[in-house]
């Protein structure tokens, strides 16, 4: 068959480059910024868009969307290519979803600073932008499967199955972590309440590391790296196992985020026992790519791409290792609420995510411009600097974890805490140093690459449209076709299972939900909804992102129940849309803090945490003092919360009000008492009502519907 | 709980999906040759008169 000629778009290849690096030190910014708050709380200069909990966010949405997001893109849309024989299907679509991409990342930007949030980790971006996001997503799908129905290339390449299972997953992920029903434009409440919001949640977010931080990236390692080296992978058979195997272990490990929680044991047990097996493809991979590199490690003495590369693999070897050893109950009952999760997950995302980008983008840039990289020595010493600023950070917060979680369960010998909770915090602090200065030498190192990629840039000539030459694949593409729909003929029973789960999976999607809802009877009598004035103040609580550093949910041993209540039970967060069982104790749990501190306490707490607890690192919220709760939405919001199950009586939004600024006038008394004056409309004010609420249902005498009477 | 039953769904039909992806792949004949794609990657497919276009004058259709 004659060759044809062909060309391949390095245009979107660079501009998802560009964004790549822009967005990556955006992201490492915010991040160090968020590490140099938890020992200097009073770099959020009293605003409510820089505190740790509005931050952190948009570090976690700017490096995993926006840095690796691009990252992923980059790599795909230049391997996806070249592994086809073809240019992407679309360039209209390309530039659609370049753009696109780009504008969802600032309107991430914008709306997490200013407060709106989903308040579910990974998965904050409230509802229009999540609409967005699936329609970008679908486009790219489009491009992709477009690309790979026009190949030259009959054979699938290994790297093109994760780009598969990737687009496939992450849809499937989005859509369904992200039913939420909207309250106004920016405002949604999560459609799933707490146990089930908890496990959907971290099915989602465990499988975002599986689908958007690891699939697509081994896709790209092994492309990359066999280039990189001009070796070919070590063990093809070996790349194809495991990459079935990941992809259908992965999504069975969620409920590792959730063990010792109110989560059924029986899910706990099967997070844990698929995060063990999920050793072994895991493995696969880092093996796979390590052994390529045989006879070939001169080239990584000299080659700053594979020294990135192998310190890449490596430590998603080390972090593949570490998170199953992590999901056993037992070394969890340590880890959890620590910072020992985020040493791990930053072993994999500035290790394994971020050297990779590093790696490819070192590769990429003096391919596409035609020249040679600018300078290797500089590369080189990013390189030292990147990989010594990882052990920096991670070490430091490894101590920090073991540290505190020691502090944490350490008993006199009368059978009294020995810690205080602040005293746990003020003495991990210089490990807060230590980290934060790796994460700066780490950020240091991503400048010097901007620096010489720009400096490469500068000296060489953009190839926009790189020609090829390749046959096309014509008749046996048909015969394919055809081979494939006798076969399935040929299998009645086959056919009809499969048709049978394709209808039940619809049918499902509209029935189950329904169920859900009226499935949401309380099972402890004594939990009733929030009242309207509590409710403001959850989603002031949720808006502030207060669940970045306090947990909600009190584990049942000895040490947690002597510091903080009775264990969490799962009926106690029937109402809770969305959960906030929170994933760290920056600060303690709250989960029980109803009825344990005076309003005032709450009051000046806010207004700077300093005042009642000397040394602590709590960012100060004096804004809520003076900003009003909005009552115009106490009528949606009720009504919202109708519509998920919970039982208000009916009608009730129409008198949500009256009962709001009852209990908020009773709260503005008391605080009068303790010489605070305060309008009883004031934002503290709904929240001190939902703090005193927290916990107390469980000790509660049966009480009628209308707002719960404050002590 | 009852939310498992939509994750399980989920999940179940996503790996159906996959097994299918499998069953198909390895019924066309993806895997016969085990030993050709890791070197093919390695090659790059210039065209045989090397000349490689750097402006944007390129034919819209590739064919």
């Amino acid at each position: 068959m004659q060759a044809e000629r062909f060309y391949y778009d390095n245009k979107i290849v660079k501009s998802f480059g560009y964004a790549t690096m822009f967005w990556g030190v955006i992201g490492m910014l915010a991040g160090l910024y968020a590490a140099i708050q938890l020992y200097a709380p009073g770099t959020s200069m009293n605003m409510a868009a820089t505190t740790f909990g509005r931050v952190r966010p948009v570090h976690t949405n700017a490096i995993i969307f926006a840095f690796v997001g691009n990252c992923i893109f980059t790599g795909v849309y230049y391997s996806l290519q070249r592994l086809c024989k073809a240019r992407m299907f679309s360039d209209k679509l390309s530039w659609i979803h370049f753009w696109g991409w780009q504008l969802i990342i600032v309107a991430a930007a914008l709306t997490l600073f200013l407060g709106y949030t989903s308040g579910k980790e990974y998965a904050e971006l409230e509802w229009p932008i999540d609409i967005a996001i699936t329609l970008i997503w679908v486009i790219f799908g489009i491009n992709m499967f477009g690309t790979l129905v026009k190949r030259r290339e009959k054979h699938i390449y290994v790297a093109v199955w994760f780009y598969i299972a990737t687009w496939v997953t992450v849809a499937l992920l989005h859509i369904v972590n992200s039913f939420a029903l909207p309250v106004s434009f920016m405002k949604s409440y999560s459609w799933y309440a707490g146990v089930q919001d908890a496990l959907v949640q971290w099915w989602y977010g465990h499988n975002a590391v599986a689908f958007f931080l690891t699939t697509p990236i081994l896709g790209l390692m092994y492309y990359f790296l066999p280039k990189a080296a001009n070796r070919p992978v070590y063990s093809y058979r070996l790349s194809i196992i495991h990459f079935w195997a990941l992809i259908f272990i992965y999504i069975w490990a969620g409920p590792h985020h959730l063990l010792y929680t109110s989560l059924p044991d029986w899910a706990q047990s099967l997070g844990t026992v698929f995060s063990i097996m999920l050793i072994a493809p895991s493995w696969g991979g880092m093996l796979n790519g390590l052994f390529t590199l045989r006879g070939a490690w001169d080239k990584v003495r000299e080659d700053p791409v594979l020294k990135f590369f192998v310190v890449a693999v490596t430590c998603y070897g080390m972090a593949t290792f570490e998170g199953p050893m992590m999901s056993l109950k037992n070394v969890n009952a340590i880890a959890h609420f620590s910072d020992w999760v985020i040493a791990h997950v930053h072993i994999g995302g500035l290790g394994w995510n971020g050297f990779m980008a590093f790696g490819m983008l070192y590769y990429l840039v003096p391919k596409m411009w035609g020249t040679s990289l600018y300078s290797k020595k500089l590369a080189t010493n990013h390189f030292w600097l990147g990989t010594i600023g990882i052990v920096i950070y991670a070490v430091p917060l490894y101590w920090a974890g073991f540290t505190q979680a020691q502090m944490w369960k350490t008993f006199t010998e009368e059978g009294q805490l020995k810690f205080q909770f602040l005293e746990t915090v003020t003495h991990i602090i210089p490990m807060y140093v230590s980290r934060s200065i790796g994460g700066g030498l780490y950020l240091v190192g991503a400048l010097m690459m901007v620096y010489n990629l720009y400096k490469t840039i500068a000296k060489g000539s953009f190839i926009a449209n790189e020609a090829a030459e390749a046959a096309p694949i014509v008749k046996e593409h048909s015969a394919v076709r055809e081979y494939w729909h006798r076969w399935i003929e040929k299998k009645p029973m086959t056919m009809l299972v499969f048709s049978l789960i394709v209808v039940a999976i619809g049918g499902a999607i509209e029935i189950i939900p329904t169920f859900l809802v009226k499935s949401n009877v309380p099972t402890i009598s004594s939990v009733k909804p929030y009242t309207p004035l509590e409710l403001q103040g959850r989603d002031i609580y949720v808006r502030e992102g207060c669940y970045t550093c306090h947990s909600q949910m009190v584990r049942p041993f000895r040490d947690e129940v002597a510091r903080y209540g009775e264990y969490s039970k799962a009926g106690e967060f029937v109402y809770d849309h969305p959960f906030q069982w929170g994933s760290k104790r920056t600060g303690p749990d709250l989960a029980r803090l109803g009825g344990k501190y005076p309003h005032s306490w709450h009051y000046n707490h806010m207004l700077d945490p300093r005042i009642m607890s000397p040394g602590s690192i709590m960012p100060a919220y004096p804004w809520l003092l003076d900003a009003r709760i909005d009552t115009t939405s106490t009528a949606s919001k009720i009504r919202a919360m109708q519509k998920l199950g919970v039982p208000y009586p009916e009608g009730y939004d129409q008198v949500a009000n009256r009962d709001l600024m009852e209990q908020a006038a009773q709260i503005a008394e008391n605080l009068k008492g303790d010489k605070i004056e305060t309008p009883k409309d004031a934002e503290i004010v709904a929240l001190i009502a939902y703090l005193q609420r927290l916990g107390t249902d469980i000790k509660a005498q049966p009480k009628e519907e209308t707002a719960q009477a404050q002590q | 709980m009852s939310v498992i039953i939509i994750l399980l769904i989920a999940s179940i039909s996503v790996a159906s999906l996959f097994l299918g992806a499998y069953i198909w792949s390895v019924k066309t004949g993806q895997y016969e040759d085990e030993y050709s794609p890791p070197l093919r990657i390695l090659f790059d497919d210039k065209p045989t008169e090397s000349v490689n276009e750097i402006s944007h004058q390129y034919p819209k259709q590739d064919n």
